[in-house]
C-alpha cells in the first residue's frame, strides 16, 4: 500500500517524532510494505463481529474514595530535566 | 565457593539448599555474581548489575534466617528481572535511551512480590527497547548473544532474561510476553518460559507496551521452577484495574498430575505453515509422542484465522504503544534534547533522540492506524479479527484441553539477519501471537536440540484459568525428554 | 435582516471528592505545586488509573437529576495530544459510549419556562496547570503543576438550545445550583471547579441550519459568559452583515478588554486518536446501583420554587432567592416552622440576612422571633434590624436583647393616648390646618409622638389613636 511522504511527516508530526529526512524516505517504504501486508485484513468479511478491546470481560473495579497521600513529591520532580521551585520547567510554548 | 556447582541446581534446589543451610545466600548470591562477572560480558544478559545491593540483600536475609525468620519461598535465591520492571531507585531503562537514566520512586508489583518472597535482586535484565522485538538487538545497550551460539540472538524481547537464565546466571527471572516474548526467548535457549492468563499477574509497575496484550510471566530451566515462581508473581491487585480477581492454585502440585486421558490439541494451521523448520517439526513430534506415551491422546483441531493474527496484532500493539510511549516527552524524566528553542521542536527532538528504529517504527504504524480516517480499515479491523481468533479457540478448546504447537518456526537465527527486514522479524512471532490476542495462559518447554545443537522449544496453550493444566503437560514433556539444563557455554 | 443566535454549552464541573479520579492523591485545591502527585497522575512508567466509586456515583446522581438515561456499560477512551499539562500525553475521558445520554432542565424565563437539552454527560480526568513566565505569547519557558492531573471532572453538554445571553445565563445558574444542591460539586467558578465553555453560532431568524460556529472558552463568571455571549453573537451578526463569514475557530475571552479573541496556535488539526483505554474496562452500571443512588437526589430547584411559593404563598421571584441556595431554603422553612404567623415577612427577612444566614452566624429562632415580635407590634422595624445586628454582635439571644435594650414598642393605646395628647395640645395651629382639610399634616403628628416617645411608639397604632383624637 503506498503511502506518500506527506503523509510520514504528519503522522510523525502528530507522533512528535522529528524526522531526517532519509527516516522519513526509509519509513515510507517500510510502512508501505507492512500495510500492504496488512491489507489482507481486507479479504475477511467481519460484518457483525464485535470488536474485542480486552480479552476478559467484566467490568471495571473501582476504588474507594479515601486520599492515600503518595507523600515524596522530590521523588517525582527529582527525575526532571529541568524544574524550578517545585514545577516542572518547560521551554517556551509557542514557537515563532 | 567455585568448587560448589551451583550453576547445575535448579531454583528449587537453591531454595531448598538455602532453608536447610547447605548453604548461605551470601555465597549463592557471592557465586552468581562472579558467574555474572566472567560470563555477562560475552553475553550482554544484564544492564544492570546489582552486586552491593545483591549481597546486602543476601547478608540481610542470611541474618533474618538466624533470627529464624524465613521470608518466603524464594529465600535467599539470587534472580533478576526483565528491565521494564520498575524497581525503587534502581535504574529501570526498558532498553532504551529514553530512560537511561529512570530511577522509579516506587516498585512494580512483581518486584514487590519476588522480593517479599525473599528473592535476592541480582539486576535487570536486557531486552528489546520497550519489548519490541523478537531478537534483544534493539536494546540501546547492544544486542543479547544466544548462550548456545554466541554468534546468534537469544529471542526477545525478554532475551537478556532467557540467556541469563541458560547460562545460569540466574536462578530465575522474569519476563514480559506481548506477542511471544517470554516464550519464544525461551524456546532459543533452551529454558522454560511461561506467559500467564491475561490479568493473572498484575503490570503495575511493569513498563506498558500494548497494555490489553503484556502479561509477565516466569523463566525458568525446569518447568516446576516456573510452576513456583507462578504462584510468588501471581494474584490479584487492586492497582490493576485488569488483573483478575481469582485464588492462585498451588501450580507446583499441578506439574506432577499424570496427563492421563488429557487432550492435545494439535491446530493444523500452525503445521501447515510454511516457514516451520523440519528440525522443529521433528522436535515437536517428540513432545506429542511423550505425550500419548503417557496416556494423552491427540486430536487435529483448526483455528482457521491464524492467518490473519500477525496482522491483526501488528496494528493494536503499535496503536496501543504509540499511547503509551507518548509519555516519553521529556518533560517530567528521562532524556531531554538539549538545546530546543521551543515545546514541539524539544518534545520532537528528545523523542527522535530516545528511542530507537523500531520503536520508531512501531509509533508511526500505530499512529497511523489509529489516525482520522483509518481507524475503522485498521485499528477497528483489527479489533474485530481479534474477537474472530479468541472465537477459534474458544472452539478449539470445546474439542481439548491444551494444544500443542511450535514456539518458533525456527531455531535461533544469526544475529543481524533479520534486522533490516522487519516483516520477516515480526513473522518470527507467528504462533505465539494468536494467544496474546486471545488472552489464554501459554508455556514453552524445551523438546529437542537442532542439528547444529540448538534448543527447540514446544508450546503449550490452555483455556484462560487453566495453567495447571499447562504445568500438568509441561511437565510430562521434561519428564521425557531429557535435555541439558544449562546451555554449554563453557563446556 | 434579522438574526438569532444558536448557543450550546458545555460545563465542566469538578466532582466532589475526596481523592482523584484514578489515583489515591487529595484532589483538593490550593497545595504547593506538585504537591498532591504520585506516580500515577504524574505519569510514571508502567502505572496503572483504577476508577473513583465516588466520582462515578456524583455523575449518576447528576444524570438523575437532569433526567439522562444513565447507561448499563461506558467505556473510558484515551483522547491524545501532546501538552505539558498532560503527563500521559492523553486525557482519560469518556468518548463514544458515555455515561449518561439525553436529558433536559427547565429554564425560568421572564416569559415563562423553557427546556433546555443535555445531548450527554461523561466522566474524565483533568489536567494540570501551567504557569508562563510573562506574558502567554511572549513567554520564554512555562512551569507546570501537576496537582490538577487526574481530579475528577463531568462534562455536561447541552443541546444548541439556547438562543439568548440570558437564556445561557439562566441555564447555567439552574445547572449551577442543582450541581451544588447535589453535592456533586462545590460549584467555585474562581477555582475552576465550575468551568463553561460555550459553542455560538447565528442565522438569519426563522432559518433551520445552523451557521459556522466559535467556541468561546475562558469566561470564569456567570456574568462573563452573558458578556462573552453578547459580544460574540454581535461580533459575528456584524461580520455577516458587513459580507464577511464566520471563521470555525476557538476564540479567548477577555474580560478586561471585554472582547473575544481568536486563539490561532500554530498547531496541526487536531486528531486526539481516540480508542478505547486498555488499563480500564468497561464502566458497567447496574439497574440497582441507579436505584440506590435515585433515593439520595434530594429535591431540586425546580421543584423547590414551586413548592416554597404555593405552600407558603411568597412570590414566585422570593421563593427562586431562597431556593438558589438548598442552605437558604432549609433555614427559611425552619424559621416559618418556628413562627407560623406570616411566612412572607419571614422570607423578606431570609432573603434580607442572606449572607449572613450562608455563612451559618444566625440560628431560624432568631429571624423566626424577630418577625413574630414585628408581627405582633413589639417592637418597630428598626429595632428587628437593630436586634438582629445585636444578636450578630454579642450573640445573645434576641428576646434578652430586646428586653435588655428597651427596644419593647409602645403599643398599648392607653399609654399612648398621653403622649398623643400632648403633642396636639402642644401643636394647635398644625391641628387647625389637618382639621381644616391638609391631611398630609398627620405625618407630622406622628414624627412628633415618634419623638415624644424616643421610637419606642408603634407607628400604626400611633396612627391610628391620631386619627381617632383629631376627628
Ligand atoms: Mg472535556
Ligand atoms: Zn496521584
Amino acid at each position: 500500500m503506498a503511502i506518500t511522504r506527506e503523509e510520514v511527516l504528519h503522522v510523525a508530526r502528530l507522533a512528535r517524532l522529528a524526522l531526517s529526512d532519509a527516516d522519513a524516505d526509509r519509513l515510507r517504504e517500510q510502512l508501505g510494505d507492512l500495510l500492504e501486508y496488512m491489507k489482507q485484513l481486507d479479504g475477511l468479511d467481519t460484518s457483525g463481529v464485535v470488536p474485542t478491546s480486552h480479552a476478559v470481560e467484566m467490568g471495571t473495579p473501582f476504588r474507594e474514595d479515601t486520599v492515600l497521600p503518595f507523600g515524596d513529591p522530590e521523588a517525582i520532580l527529582s527525575n526532571a530535566p529541568d524544574r524550578e521551585d517545585g514545577f516542572f520547567r518547560v521551554p517556551r510554548i509557542i514557537e515563532d | 565457593m567455585a568448587d560448589v556447582p551451583v550453576h547445575e541446581w535448579t531454583l528449587l534446589e537453591a531454595a531448598r539448599k538455602v532453608r536447610e543451610k547447605e548453604i548461605s545466600s551470601r555465597d549463592l548470591t557471592g557465586a552468581l555474581l562472579a558467574r555474572i562477572e566472567r560470563l555477562n560480558p560475552g553475553i550482554n544478559a544484564y544492564i544492570t548489575v546489582l552486586p552491593e545491593r545483591a549481597m546486602a540483600q543476601a547478608a540481610e536475609l542470611d541474618e533474618a534466617q538466624a533470627r529464624g525468620e524465613l521470608r518466603g519461598p524464594l529465600h535467599g535465591v539470587p534472580m533478576g528481572l526483565k528491565d521494564i520492571f520498575c524497581t525503587r531507585g534502581v535504574r529501570t531503562t526498558c532498553g532504551s535511551r529514553i530512560l537511561a537514566d529512570f530511577l522509579p520512586p516506587y516498585d512494580a508489583c512483581v518486584t514487590e512480590k519476588v522480593l517479599r518472597a525473599g528473592a535476592v535482586l541480582l539486576g535487570k535484565q536486557n531486552m528489546d527497547e520497550f519489548a519490541m522485538g523478537s531478537s534483544t538487538e534493539t536494546s540501546c545497550f547492544g544486542a543479547t548473544r544466544n548462550p548456545w551460539d554466541v554468534t546468534r540472538i537469544p529471542g526477545g524481547s525478554s532475551g537478556g532474561t532467557a540467556a541469563a537464565v541458560s547460562a545460569a546466571m540466574a536462578f530465575a527471572g522474569v519476563g514480559t510476553d506481548t506477542g511471544g516474548s517470554i516464550r519464544q526467548p525461551a524456546s532459543l535457549c533452551g529454558v522454560v518460559g511461561m506467559k500467564p492468563t491475561y490479568g493473572r499477574v498484575s503490570r503495575y509497575g511493569m513498563v506498558a507496551f500494548a497494555s490489553s496484550l503484556d502479561q509477565a510471566g516466569p523463566i525458568t530451566r525446569t518447568v516446576p521452577d516456573a510452576a513456583r515462581m507462578l504462584s510468588v508473581i501471581a494474584g490479584h491487585d487492586r492497582r490493576d484495574s485488569t488483573c483478575a480477581d481469582v485464588p492462585t492454585p498451588d501450580y507446583l502440585a499441578a506439574v506432577d498430575r499424570p496427563v492421563k486421558g488429557l487432550r492435545i490439541g494439535l491446530p493444523k494451521e500452525y503445521f501447515e505453515s510454511g516457514g516451520l523448520s523440519p528440525a522443529v517439526k521433528a522436535a515437536v513430534s517428540k513432545a506429542l509422542s511423550a505425550l500419548i506415551d503417557q496416556g494423552a491422546t491427540a486430536v487435529e483441531v483448526s483455528l482457521p484465522h491464524t492467518t490473519f493474527a500477525l496482522s491483526a496484532y501488528y496494528l493494536i500493539a503499535p496503536a496501543e504503544a504509540s499511547s503509551n510511549l507518548a509519555r516519553y516527552d521529556g518533560v517530567r524524566y528521562g532524556h531531554r534534547a538539549k538545546g530546543a528553542s521551543g515545546l514541539i521542536e524539544m518534545m520532537s527532538r528528545t523523542r527522535a533522540e530516545g528511542f530507537g528504529p523500531e520503536v520508531k517504527r512501531r509509533i508511526m504504524i500505530g499512529t497511523y492506524a489509529l489516525s482520522a480516517g483509518y481507524y475503522d480499515a485498521f485499528y477497528g479491523k483489527a479489533q474485530k479479527v481479534r474477537t474472530l481468533i479468541r472465537d477459534d479457540f474458544t472452539s478449539a478448546f470445546g474439542k481439548a484441553d491444551v494444544l500443542l504447537t511450535p514456539t518458533a518456526p525456527t531455531p535461533a537465527f544469526r544475529l543481524g539477519e533479520k534486522t533490516d527486514d522487519p516483516l520477516t522479524m515480526y513473522l518470527s512471532d507467528i504462533f505465539t501471537i494468536p494467544c496474546n490476542l486471545a488472552g489464554i495462559p501459554g508455556i514453552s518447554v524445551p523438546c529437542g536440540l537442532s542439528p547444529e545443537g540448538l534448543p527447540i522449544g514446544a508450546q503449550l496453550l490452555s483455556n484462560h484459568f487453566r495453567e495447571e493444566t499447562l504445568f500438568a503437560a509441561a511437565g510430562a514433556v521434561e519428564r521425557a525428554v531429557p535435555l541439558p539444563r544449562v546451555s554449554p557455554i563453557e563446556g | 435582516m434579522e438574526f438569532e443566535a444558536v448557543i450550546g454549552l458545555e460545563v465542566h464541573a469538578q466532582l466532589l471528592t475526596e481523592s482523584k479520579i484514578f489515583c489515591s492523591c487529595s484532589a483538593k485545591f490550593g497545595a504547593p505545586p506538585n504537591e498532591n502527585t504520585c506516580p500515577v497522575c504524574t505519569g510514571m512508567p508502567g502505572v496503572l488509573p483504577v476508577l473513583n466509586r465516588k466520582a462515578v456515583e456524583c455523575a449518576i446522581r447528576t444524570a438523575l437529576a437532569t433526567s439522562c438515561s444513565v447507561q448499563r456499560k461506558s467505556v473510558f477512551a484515551r483522547k491524545n495530544y501532546f501538552y505539558p499539562d498532560l503527563p500521559k500525553a492523553y486525557q482519560i475521558s469518556q468518548y463514544e459510549l458515555p455515561l449518561a445520554l439525553g436529558g433536559h432542565i427547565d429554564i425560568e424565563l421572564p416569559g415563562g419556562t423553557k427546556r433546555i437539552g443535555i445531548t450527554r454527560i461523561h466522566m474524565e480526568e483533568d489536567a494540570g496547570k501551567l504557569v508562563h513566565e510573562g506574558e502567554f505569547a511572549g513567554a520564554q519557558a512555562s512551569l507546570a503543576d501537576l496537582n490538577r492531573c487526574s481530579v475528577p471532572l463531568m462534562e455536561i453538554v447541552s443541546e444548541p438550545d439556547m438562543r439568548t445571553p440570558e437564556e445561557g445565563g439562566a441555564y447555567l445558574r439552574r445547572l449551577h445550583d442543582i450541581l451544588v444542591y447535589l453535592e456533586v460539586c462545590d460549584g467555585n467558578m474562581e477555582e475552576g471547579s465550575f468551568r463553561c465553555d460555550a459553542n455560538v453560532s447565528v442565522r438569519p431568524k426563522g432559518r433551520e441550519g445552523f451557521g459556522t460556529k466559535a467556541e468561546l472558552k475562558n469566561m470564569n463568571s456567570f456574568r462573563n459568559v452573558e458578556k462573552a455571549l453578547e459580544y460574540e453573537i454581535r461580533r459575528q451578526v456584524e461580520l455577516i452583515e458587513d459580507g464577511g463569514s464566520v471563521v470555525q475557530e476557538t476564540r479567548l475571552w477577555d474580560a478586561n478588554a471585554g472582547v473575544t479573541l481568536s486563539m490561532r496556535r500554530k498547531e496541526e488539526a487536531h486528531d486526539y486518536r481516540y480508542f478505547p483505554d486498555p488499563d480500564l474496562l468497561p464502566l458497567l452500571v447496574a439497574d440497582e446501583w441507579v436505584e440506590e443512588l435515585r433515593k439520595t437526589i434530594p429535591e431540586l430547584p425546580a421543584e423547590k420554587v414551586a413548592r416554597l411559593s404555593a405552600g407558603y404563598g411568597i412570590p414566585r421571584y422570593d421563593a427562586g432567592i431562597l431556593a438558589s441556595s438548598r442552605a437558604l431554603a432549609d433555614f427559611f422553612e425552619a424559621a416559618a416552622a418556628l413562627y407560623r404567623g406570616n411566612p412572607k415577612t419571614t422570607a423578606n427577612e431570609c432573603i434580607h440576612w442572606k449572607d449572613v444566614i450562608l455563612s451559618g452566624r444566625l440560628s431560624p429562632g432568631t429571624i423566626a422571633h424577630a418577625v413574630e415580635d414585628r408581627e405582633s407590634g413589639t417592637i418597630s422595624a428598626t429595632a428587628s434590624k437593630k436586634l438582629v445586628e445585636l444578636v450578630l454582635e454579642t450573640g445573645k439571644p434576641i428576646r434578652a436583647l430586646r428586653d435588655e435594650q428597651g427596644l419593647t414598642q409602645l403599643s398599648d393605646a392607653s399609654a399612648l393616648d398621653a403622649i398623643v395628647d400632648r403633642v396636639i395640645a402642644a401643636s394647635p395651629k398644625e391641628v387647625e390646618s389637618y382639621r381644616g382639610g391638609k391631611a398630609g399634616l398627620l405625618s407630622y403628628f406622628v414624627g412628633q409622638v415618634m419623638k415624644e416617645s424616643r421610637g419606642k411608639a408603634n407607628p400604626k397604632v400611633v396612627q391610628e389613636t391620631l386619627k381617632r383624637k383629631l376627628g
